[in-house]
């Protein structure tokens, strides 16, 4: 066992943080800014043309794809230097390499490798997943939005209905789309994949206002939209293992993160508990920020454990959502004490208290956080399931068309 | 990096498993609260046999000059099993603190006997209620006086690592007319507690001083080790028992509320096994490290055991309650081991003031 790295991983590492000292700074995102989220994707699209430009995008994929061909532990060192500095990042950037990219290099044909991988890599091609739909979260593969071949002999597909919850779907050029083509079969069988030009007639995105006041999330209503068959990803019906492989992707993508107990513990010690000490000396505060610190680290060397699996050519399967349910919860709860050691001002700082609120920011975003990505009560059936091999749930609508479901 | 354990130490885990398997079934730890034994003494003789008991310790002293991962695959598979032995007393307490504080003499008189297991010796640093480390007992010209309370496998142990005034340690032999052993009503029935009172008993310093915080960090490491070790063995005895036992016409396993139950002890479980791995990790390579590694492996460790004790019990239902059911020894041992080498609260000051840039102690 070796926390450190190898002289080959220190040396990529070393290489890497080289690059970004020089780089990083003209793009880093001063905290609590506020920008209109056009502007945020403008500054999002110029950090991936940087990186590709220095050879830093696409790490995994292969050199004739524009990518740098690598199979070892170096995307996750390169992750690592790269969260030191708070870059525009966000599902703008990730949904393209981390969710789109995957799943068209495992699924796709050539040509569709050759069109958009390296597209993508460059910050040309952005993406946006157009899967959950209002009665399809948790449940994704209860989707209704359908689609039909053109009665013209074209081969193209009429798409109609509508899609929920996708980030930044009014901004993107392309989307990762999942739609129904079967209604006879069970429902995980009639499913097909496709990737659509989200200037295509027919789709209107409205931004959704969220609890948190941003609207990065949308709900898509596709019309009569018409998809050449060139642009389905894998076979007809063969649409929910396309699924898998993206939240595979998403699953990994969203682990743990540094989320400010060690700030917070600096914050409690500086601030002055009205009795002549401060507020780390209550033991109730400590005991909280000691507990709090403990698991966030469990999870930082979690993750390692993973990444040494990965490494290994292993696959981590539902350990990884282990990290995420773990995380998202703490989180919430870091946050929501990270609120109640400032006292009034934590509800409502003076002006230019830019801190605090980020704070409430992260307390409000908490809650998407367990949700997003597999709601905890998903991931808990999955650990219990495929970690402890415990029986699957109860299902009404297993075998039975989708059709004939109710609901 | 690489952190994952090693092939040896995944074989070394492996074989005390097997062997603590064969030895130390559940029916022989309740012939043990039966026949009101002190220990499980067969199960320590085949332990010293495989060079488990001088795993850590120096070749040069009759051990195998192992390290703090491979002694923390031993304790995982000790606190699965729920082993009746004093191997926390003897071999990370004991022994390590005549490592670290003894004379070379001790050194050589001690060290030996304690890997082979034909002396035992426990560590005694509690004072009754209060602080978990007091040092109220005093050394002075080589006479022992005080009392330690409540100390863990006193009855058995031959000598004791005994804190006192100044932080230091003294070494007494416990079999001498100035020492009285007084058996306490432990609530861990297969780990017996002794009050000890010292009256000018013969005792020597160990000259070393200032090694309490390593000493403690460093059990901290293990003691998080076996309780994901024993978290885990709680986790696979609810999880096979829910696997078994039908319910309104399907296995209990089915039911969310018991899936979530144990997924949520399986993440705890793992959590505190990662932070013990770094603190195993610290310990050997990284010093500095140690204070926040092993403060958080400690919290950690006692959480999972806390939930995956209780849970356990809880899904067994009525049954669990029953002295032929085996979820009562990991619920007993669970609090035993949540107050020793010091509770949660203790170990969070540990772990806040390990951190940089942070101050402010409570009083």
């Amino acid at each position: 066992m070796d926390f450190n790295d190898s002289p080959a991983e220190a040396a990529f590492r070393a290489e890497a943080r080289a690059w970004l000292a020089a780089h990083a700074p003209a793009h880093v995102l001063t905290p609590g800014e506020k920008m209109p989220d056009t502007e945020e994707a403008d500054r999002g699209r110029a950090w991936m043309r940087a990186l590709y430009a220095g050879g830093w995008s696409g790490l995994t994929f292969p050199k004739a794809l524009g990518g740098r061909g690598l199979s070892g532990p170096e995307a996750v060192i390169f992750a690592e230097e790269e969260g030191k500095y708070q870059l525009p990042k966000g599902p703008f950037t990730s949904i393209g390499t981390g969710m789109a990219l995957p799943v068209i290099a495992k699924h796709g044909s050539d040509e569709q490798k050759a069109r958009f991988i390296e597209a993508t890599l460059k910050g040309d091609t952005t993406w946006c997943q157009l899967f959950s739909e209002p009665a399809a979260g948790s449940d994704l593969a209860a989707l209704r939005t359908k689609a039909v071949r053109a009665d013209d002999g074209s081969g193209d597909w009429i798409v109609n209905g509508q899609k929920v919850w996708s980030s930044w779907a009014h901004l993107t050029d392309w989307g990762i789309l999942v739609v129904r083509t079967d209604p006879t079969l069970p429902k995980h069988k009639g499913l097909t994949f496709f990737v659509v030009d989200m200037k295509t007639p027919g789709i209107e995105t409205r931004p959704i206002r969220q609890i948190s006041g941003a609207s990065e999330f949308n709900e898509t209503f596709l019309t009569d939209v018409r998809i050449p068959d060139a642009n389905r990803l894998g076979a007809e019906g063969e649409g929910w293992a396309c699924c898998m492989t993206v939240l595979m992707g998403e699953r990994l993508g969203s682990g743990a993160h540094r989320s400010g107990v060690e700030p917070l513990i600096d914050y409690a010690a500086a601030t002055p508990d009205g009795h002549g000490g401060t507020m780390l000396d209550d033991r109730a505060i400590r005991q909280q920020l000691a507990e709090a610190l403990a698991e966030e680290q469990g999870e930082r060397f979690f993750q390692a454990r993973l990444r040494t699996m990965v490494s290994k050519g292993e696959n981590p399967g539902a350990l990884a959502g282990m990290v995420k349910l773990a995380y998202a919860g703490r989180y919430q709860k870091t946050n929501g004490l990270a609120l109640e050691l400032r006292g009034l001002a934590g509800i409502a700082p003076e002006a230019g208290d830019t801190a605090t609120g980020d704070v409430q920011y992260d307390y409000i975003y908490s809650t998407v956080m367990r949700i997003a990505g597999g709601a905890d009560e998903v991931l808990r059936n999955q650990i219990a399931e495929r970690v402890l091999g415990m029986p699957g749930e109860v299902r009404m609508d297993k075998n039975v068309p989708f059709e004939t479901l109710k609901g | 990096m690489n952190f994952d354990l090693s092939d040896e130490q995944k074989m070394l885990g492996e074989q005390a498993r097997v062997l603590l398997s064969d030895l130390s079934p559940f029916d022989r730890l309740r012939s043990l609260i039966d026949s009101g034994a002190e220990w499980d003494e067969p199960l320590w003789r085949a332990l010293a046999e495989m060079g488990f008991l001088g795993a850590a310790i120096p070749e040069d002293h009759g051990g195998l000059g192992l390290g703090a991962l491979d002694l923390g695959v031993i304790m995982e598979a000790l606190g699965g099993a729920n082993a009746a032995v004093p191997f926390m007393s003897s071999i990370i307490l004991g022994a390590e603190a005549i490592r670290l504080a003894g004379s070379d003499a001790q050194k050589a008189a001690w060290l030996p006997k304690l890997a082979s297991g034909e002396a035992v010796a426990t560590f005694a640093y509690a004072e009754g209620p209060g602080p978990v480390f007091a040092s109220g007992a005093t050394l002075e010209g080589g006479k022992l006086n005080g009392n330690k309370s409540p100390v863990a496998d006193a009855g058995i142990a031959d000598i004791a690592v005994v804190l006192v005034a100044g932080g230091t340690f003294a070494l007494v032999e416990l079999n001498q007319p100035g020492v009285t052993r007084t058996r306490l009503d432990s609530f861990d029935q297969l780990r017996p507690h002794y009050r000890l009172d010292f009256a000018d008993a013969v005792a020597e310093a160990l000259p070393g001083a200032g090694k309490l915080d390593q000493l403690i960090d460093q059990a901290a490491v293990q003691a998080a080790f076996e309780a994901s070790g024993a978290a885990e063995a709680c986790l696979t005895m609810a999880r096979d028992y829910a696997m078994e036992r039908q319910m309104f016409g399907r296995p209990l396993a089915g039911y969310q509320a018991i899936k979530h139950k144990l997924a949520d002890v399986a993440v705890a479980t793992e959590l505190a096994r990662s932070n013990a791995y770094y603190g195993g990790w610290a310990a050997e390579s990284s010093p500095d490290d140690l204070p926040a590694a092993a403060a958080a492996a400690r919290l950690s460790g006692i959480k999972c055991l806390e939930i995956a004790a209780r849970e356990n019990l809880q899904v067994h239902g009525g049954i669990g309650y029953t002295f032929e059911a085996n979820c009562h020894f990991y619920y007993r041992r669970e609090r035993m081991l949540a107050v020793h080498l010091g509770n949660r609260g203790f170990w969070a000051d540990r772990l806040l003031n390990a951190q940089p840039g942070s101050q402010g102690k409570a009083a």
